[in-house]
C-alpha cells in the first residue's frame, strides 16, 4: 500500500484517492470555441513516463489538489492545495 | 534443413536427432530504409509485417523492437481470445480477429494452441440479465455467436462456481459465447515473427526509436539506437507507450497509461475448462493447458508505467477469486505482474493516420488487445499500403474525438474503464 500525501489530510491509504487528470488542463472560455480546442480539453492527455503534473482528489475529505509524481517509479514529489497553487 | 514444421518434419527430426531445424526468424542488421517500418515488435507490430508482406505484397519491411519479440503486452495478458462486442463496428473489428485467429494456426504453419473452450460473462441480477440479453441480441443481429444462459447451463460450464445461497455475487444466468477461449500468447508473436521473416521482413530487436525524422512536414523514418533508419511509410504499435512515441513526434493522444495486473496459480490438475468473467468482482478467470488457475482484474487507478502493479488491486481481484471460487482458497499464487496499457475514453481502439502525416496508429486498445491481434494487424498492413482506411478501421480513427462519434464500449458491453 502507498501512502499519498493529502494536503489537507497528511499521508493517507493510495485508495482513498481519485484521479483527476493533468495539472493546468484549463477549460476553453467563451462561446466561440473551435473544435480542436473542445477535444484537445476534453480528450488529448499528456501522459507524461516519468514526472508529472496531476490533479488528484482525496475522496474522504473531497478536496482537490495538485500532485507531483513520477509514473515511472511512483516516487511522490510534491502535493499542493489547489487555492495555493494557482498563486504560486 | 526443416523449414515447415509438420507431423512428417517432426517424425524426421526425431530420426535426425533434431539436428535440422532453423532458428524460426532471422535477426539481420537494419538496412537504411524500408518500404514500410513498424515500431513495436509486440503481437500487434509483428502481425502488420507478416500482413504487409502477404496481403500487400510488401516485403522490404522492418519491424524495430526496443527490447525482445513478445516482451511487452503479448507476454503478459490472460490469453483470452473473444468478440462479445455491443456495437455493430466493434463486432466488425474483433470479429475479424476472431475469424483470422480460428484460422491463424495453419496459415502461419505455427500452433498458437487455440482452445475454444467458450466464455461465459455472468449476470448476478435480475437487472444484469435484462442487459445480458439486449447484449446477446446485439450480438447475434450482428452475427456473432451468443447464448443467454440460465444458472443451470452456468453450473454445466462452471460447477466450481460459489453457487451457495449465501454467495455475495449470486448467478442469475450468464452471456455465453462458445467461439471465445485461450490461445498461447508467446506462440501468437513467435507465429507471426517467423512467418513474417520468412516472406522477407527483418525483425530488428533491441532497436529503440529516439525520434523521428520529419521532412516537409511529413514522417520520414526514425532515429534508433541502431541509428538512422528510413521508410516510405511509418507504422506505429507500441501499447503503453503510445503516448511516449506521439511526444517524440510531437503530438498527444486521447490516452492514459494505467497498470493492468494478472497473476497465476501453481498448476493443478483439470478444474475449470471455460473462461468465467463476473461483473460484480471484475474478476476472470480460466485454466491453462499446463494447469495453472490465470486470473485476471480491473486496472491499477494510478497512471502508471511501472510494469508491477500495486496492492490493494491484487488484494481486491484476489478476494473477488475467493468469492467466485472457495474451492481456489487451496491454491499458492505462483507469479504476479503487470502490463502498461494504453486507456482511451470510449474503450475502444485508435487506428489511422496520426497528427504527423505518414506515422500511422495502433493503439487504444485497452485491456483487450491480444485478442485483436490478427485485425489490429491486418488494419495497420492495410493504411500502411494504401495510405488509407478501410471501412472496418475508419470508424475508429482519431478524428472520432473532435466529431464526437465515439464508439463507447464501456458503456455498450460493459469494459470496466
Amino acid at each position: 500500500m502507498q501512502l499519498f500525501p493529502c494536503p489537507f489530510c497528511g499521508p493517507r491509504d493510495e485508495t482513498e484517492f481519485h484521479y483527476g487528470g493533468d495539472a493546468g488542463n484549463a477549460r476553453p472560455d467563451g462561446g466561440d470555441v473551435p473544435i480542436d480546442r473542445w477535444a484537445n480539453y476534453l480528450y488529448l492527455r499528456s501522459n507524461p513516463k516519468g514526472a508529472a503534473r496531476e490533479i488528484w482528489v482525496h475522496m474522504n475529505c473531497g478536496e482537490f489538489f495538485v500532485m507531483e509524481r513520477d509514473t515511472l517509479t511512483h516516487e511522490v514529489l510534491s502535493s499542493t492545495a489547489l487555492g495555493e497553487e494557482h498563486t504560486a | 534443413m526443416t523449414r515447415r514444421y509438420s507431423a512428417l518434419s517432426l517424425f524426421k527430426e526425431g530420426l535426425a536427432g533434431q539436428t535440422g531445424w532453423k532458428q524460426a526468424w532471422r535477426s539481420p542488421e537494419p538496412k537504411p530504409s524500408y518500404d514500410a517500418i513498424v515500431i513495436g515488435g509486440g503481437g500487434h507490430g509483428l502481425a502488420t509485417a507478416y500482413y504487409l508482406a502477404r496481403n500487400h505484397n510488401i516485403a522490404r519491411v522492418a519491424v524495430l523492437e526496443k527490447g525482445w519479440i513478445g516482451g511487452g503486452n503479448t507476454g503478459r495478458n490472460t490469453t483470452v481470445v473473444r468478440s462479445n462486442y455491443y456495437y455493430p463496428q466493434s463486432v466488425e473489428l474483433y470479429g475479424l480477429a476472431h475469424r483470422l485467429y480460428e484460422g491463424l494456426s495453419k496459415d502461419l504453419n505455427y500452433n498458437v494452441m487455440l482452445s475454444q473452450r467458450g466464455m461465459v460473462n455472468l449476470c448476478h441480477s435480475t437487472a444484469e440479465m435484462e442487459v445480458g440479453a439486449r447484449t446477446v441480441n446485439a450480438m447475434q443481429i450482428s452475427g456473432i455467436d451468443a447464448e443467454l444462459f440460465s444458472p443451470e447451463d452456468v453450473r454445466r460450464v462452471a460447477p466450481i462456481y460459489n453457487f451457495s445461497p449465501y454467495a455475495r455475487f449470486p448467478v442469475f444466468g450468464g452471456i455465453w459465447q462458445g467461439r471465445a477461449g485461450t490461445a498461447r500468447h508467446d506462440a501468437v508473436a513467435w507465429g507471426y515473427a517467423r512467418a513474417a521473416s520468412r516472406l522477407g521482413v527483418d525483425i530488428i530487436q533491441n532497436c529503440e526509436i529516439t525520434d523521428f525524422i520529419i521532412g516537409g512536414g511529413r514522417c520520414r523514418g526514425v532515429q534508433t539506437t541502431r541509428g538512422a533508419i528510413r521508410g516510405e511509410r511509418i507504422g506505429m504499435a507500441v501499447a503503453g507507450h503510445s503516448s511516449v512515441l506521439a511526444g517524440k513526434a510531437g503530438f498527444r493522444l486521447p490516452i492514459n497509461s494505467y497498470a493492468l495486473q494478472a497473476c497465476v496459480s501453481e498448476p493443478v490438475k483439470p478444474i475449470l475448462d471455460t473462461v468465467v468473467l463476473s461483473p460484480g468482482t471484475g474478476v476472470y478467470v480460466s485454466q491453462s493447458d499446463k494447469g495453472e488457475i490465470v486470473i485476471g482484474g480491473g486496472l491499477d487507478r494510478i497512471p502508471s508505467y511501472a510494469q508491477r502493479g500495486n496492492l490493494p488491486t491484487l488484494e481486491t481481484v484476489i478476494a473477488g477469486v475467493l468469492e467466485m471460487f472457495p474451492i481456489f482458497g487451496q491454491l499458492k499464487l505462483m507469479r504476479q505482474w503487470a502490463g502498461i496499457v494504453d486507456v482511451v475514453p470510449d474503450s475502444s481502439p485508435i487506428i489511422g493516420e496520426s497528427p504527423l502525416p505518414n506515422l500511422f496508429l495502433n493503439c487504444g486498445w485497452g485491456t483487450g488487445g491480444f485478442k485483436a491481434i490478427p485485425a489490429g494487424g491486418t488494419l495497420l498492413a492495410n493504411l500502411l499500403a494504401t495510405g488509407k482506411h478501410n471501412e472496418i478501421s475508419r470508424p475508429f480513427d482519431l478524428d472520432r474525438f473532435a466529431t464526437g462519434r465515439l464508439i463507447d464500449e464501456a458503456a455498450g458491453s460493459g469494459i470496466a474503464h
